[in-house]
């Protein structure tokens, strides 16, 4: 919007004052969340932080680079599976499991992204979509995953587990903190990495792959390279998740996991980091909080419920979620291609030269 | 016992490939994916299951009146959802047909629920007849087979001699120019999606006969159907029933020998085949000019 004069403006983190005054208003009501929200809303904001993190991963790969992932939600089970097992059997700290599960699920980006080369459109949907059920069926056979069963996760331990070193973190408002200083982390990191030669080369992909060929970008290189950045996310992202949840089995990360994540992206915005952060929060608030309990909405409940008794089942009015996501998902393509992050574009056009 | 898997295999393959062809004369005409496919089929089948057993009609009638709401929901949901959407991208279809399929999924849940029902299908799966020594095959497997060749037949025939067929062949090579030759491509996009969904709700219904009904019924077969079309080639028909009866083989025998991989052994197999072949086995690899 505002014309970018020297390369430093464009890198810088705020861009005006008025970004740096409501970031660090942000920042503030963030970390004095849980002064004034009740403990089952902490959950559900750690819920949404995880999903920010994945969103914003899968931005890079599906809004930055261009290329279509129906598969993440194997790489957040990766991440969630690894986080878990290494720091059960090898007694090791948070934060090395978590990194070390990042970098397993990276290579597992990396794996995919090989294929990926030569795919593209529907032929690249199906095999990422092929990719996930794999991970979900191998994970749900192996024994040593736990099973059909699903795994209970060990306690959060900042510490070397098992010895004097060990440091518990324990409930969610304290893993609250944790996940927030790592989604800020992850957040600022991806959005200046979009920002570098890196990023530059992967929208140069999206545009145009054989012009970017041309240009002199290795599409070897980076495309696998944006599959497996995407993945490193969508891995930390799910060793957070397990912490969250503390348990969960293979089937939670099915294919509809993964077209979630997709909404997500699309929803807030293709290319954008601002719109991955408000389209994870506004779907995964709608998901797990109002579309849940959606007979108990004023007025609109009533009716759901009266329309239900006259000619469908009130039992199945716990679909209705899906139908409004399904209904966001279309309307959302059809009136406004960019997502929540192209609403805002046009707020801020309309206001900045309020009343003219 | 080989000869037998492979027969059986053949069953499920040509209802794969039935499918496959819906979701391939969607990509062919307008190169939408239609992730809804699968939901469309189990809406139709659903509708049919109401149709029997509260109004208890011939079941003749019930596949009928079946085949006119599938028509008319394909016809529905390009009208409604695809045609509005200006430009969009590639991902942008994919996210609009996934969110008609997840559109679909709620309304049949919250109309007939989560359990599963038995689906009273005329063909049998139990019912078998020996056709050779040693070599069984079920009703159900006999109507596949007649069923999916006399469809691939009209649809020949269809492809070949119509007015209507010649105009979608030409709205897939070149949408301008179609409209230049007095097409209404719009029109022909909607009745592709009422034909396609016809298709799949057939193959839906005998997938139903197989299994169970439940919204969630088809989400499986399709991903497998879908799987087999991309495998075959997604653009040639003939390819797409080949791609199907390869995945029905496939799965049937190394889903004797290793049944714990039976749901993943035909996505390997794709991604492999994939890799080696980017376009599918049977089509035309076009490359981009630039």
């Amino acid at each position: 919007m505002d014309m970018k004069r020297d390369y430093y403006e464009d890198i810088e983190l705020f861009q005006s004052n008025t970004v740096f005054f409501w970031t660090v208003v942000l920042m503030a009501c963030l970390f004095t969340l849980p002064l004034y929200v009740e403990s089952y809303n902490i959950y559900l904001v750690n819920i949404i932080l995880v999903h920010v993190i994945m969103a914003v991963g899968l931005n890079i790969l599906v809004g930055y680079t261009g290329q279509i992932s129906l598969g993440h939600a194997g790489f957040f089970a990766i991440g969630a599976y690894g986080t878990a097992l290494i720091s059960m059997h090898l007694h090791m700290p948070f934060v090395v499991s978590l990194i070390a599960s990042g970098l397993i699920a990276a290579f597992f980006g990396f794996i995919l992204g090989l294929p990926a080369l030569r795919l593209e459109g529907p032929y690249l949907a199906i095999a990422t979509l092929g990719f996930g059920l794999t991970i979900m069926h191998v994970i749900g056979r192996w024994e040593v995953f736990g099973g059909r069963m699903g795994i209970t996760v060990p306690p959060l331990d900042m510490g070397v587990p098992g010895t004097p070193l060990s440091f518990v973190i324990e409930g969610d408002v304290k893993i609250y903190y944790l996940i927030l200083v790592i989604t800020i982390l992850m957040v600022i990191c991806a959005r200046n990495l979009m920002k570098t030669r890196l990023g530059r080369a992967f929208v140069a992909i999206r545009d145009d792959d054989v012009a970017a060929e041309v240009m002199g970008v290795n599409l070897t290189v980076y495309k696998t390279l944006s599959f497996a950045v995407s993945a490193f996310y969508a891995g930390i992202a799910g060793g957070l998740y397990g912490y969250v949840v503390s348990f969960f089995d293979p089937f939670t990360f099915n294919l509809i996991l993964s077209i979630i994540f997709l909404v997500m992206v699309v929803v807030g915005g293709l290319g954008s980091i601002l719109g991955s952060v408000l389209g994870a929060s506004l779907i995964t608030y709608l998901q797990f909080d109002l579309l849940k309990n959606v007979e108990e909405l004023p007025y609109l409940g009533d009716l759901l419920v009266l329309v239900s008794r006259k000619w469908l089942t009130v039992i199945g009015l716990a679909n209705f979620s899906s139908i409004a996501l399904g209904v966001i998902m279309i309307c959302i393509v059809i009136f406004e291609p960019l997502g929540m992050f192209g609403i805002w574009i046009r707020i801020k056009k309309y206001w900045k030269t309020w009343p003219f | 016992m080989i000869e037998q898997l492979v027969v059986e295999g053949l069953a499920i393959g040509a209802c794969y490939g039935l499918f496959g062809i819906a979701v391939a004369i969607i990509y062919k005409t307008s190169e939408v994916v239609n992730f809804a496919q699968g939901e469309m089929g189990m809406v139709a089948t659903f509708v049919a299951f109401h149709i029997l057993t509260v109004y208890h009609v011939p079941f003749w009638l019930a596949f009928v009146l079946t085949l006119l709401f599938a028509a008319a929901l394909g016809a529905l949901i390009q009208t409604c959802f695809l045609r509005p959407a200006k430009d969009p991208t590639v991902l942008g279809l994919i996210i609009i047909t996934l969110g008609a399929e997840m559109l679909l999924m709620g309304l049949a849940g919250w109309k007939w629920g989560a359990e599963q029902k038995d689906f009273p299908f005329i063909l049998s799966v139990q019912k078998t007849r020996e056709i050779a020594p040693g070599l069984e095959l079920n009703e159900w497997s006999m109507g596949v087979f007649v069923l999916s060749a006399v469809i691939m037949l009209i649809l020949f025939l269809f492809f070949r001699y119509s007015r209507l067929g010649i105009a979608m062949r030409a709205t897939q090579q070149n949408v301008n120019a179609a409209k230049v030759m007095g097409i209404k491509v719009e029109r022909v996009f909607a009745i592709t999606w009422a034909m396609s969904s016809v298709i799949g709700a057939v193959a839906a219904m005998f997938f139903a006969a197989r299994s169970v009904l439940d919204p969630n019924f088809m989400m499986e077969p399709f991903m497998r159907a879908f799987a087999a079309a991309v495998l075959g080639g997604l653009t040639s028909i003939p390819g797409v029933v080949a791609g199907g009866l390869i995945m029905g083989i496939v799965e049937n025998v190394f889903g004797y020998r290793w049944p714990e991989w039976k749901p993943i052994v035909a996505f390997v197999v794709i991604v492999l085949i994939l890799t080696l072949k980017p376009s599918g086995l049977f089509a035309k690899h076009f490359v981009k000019k630039v």
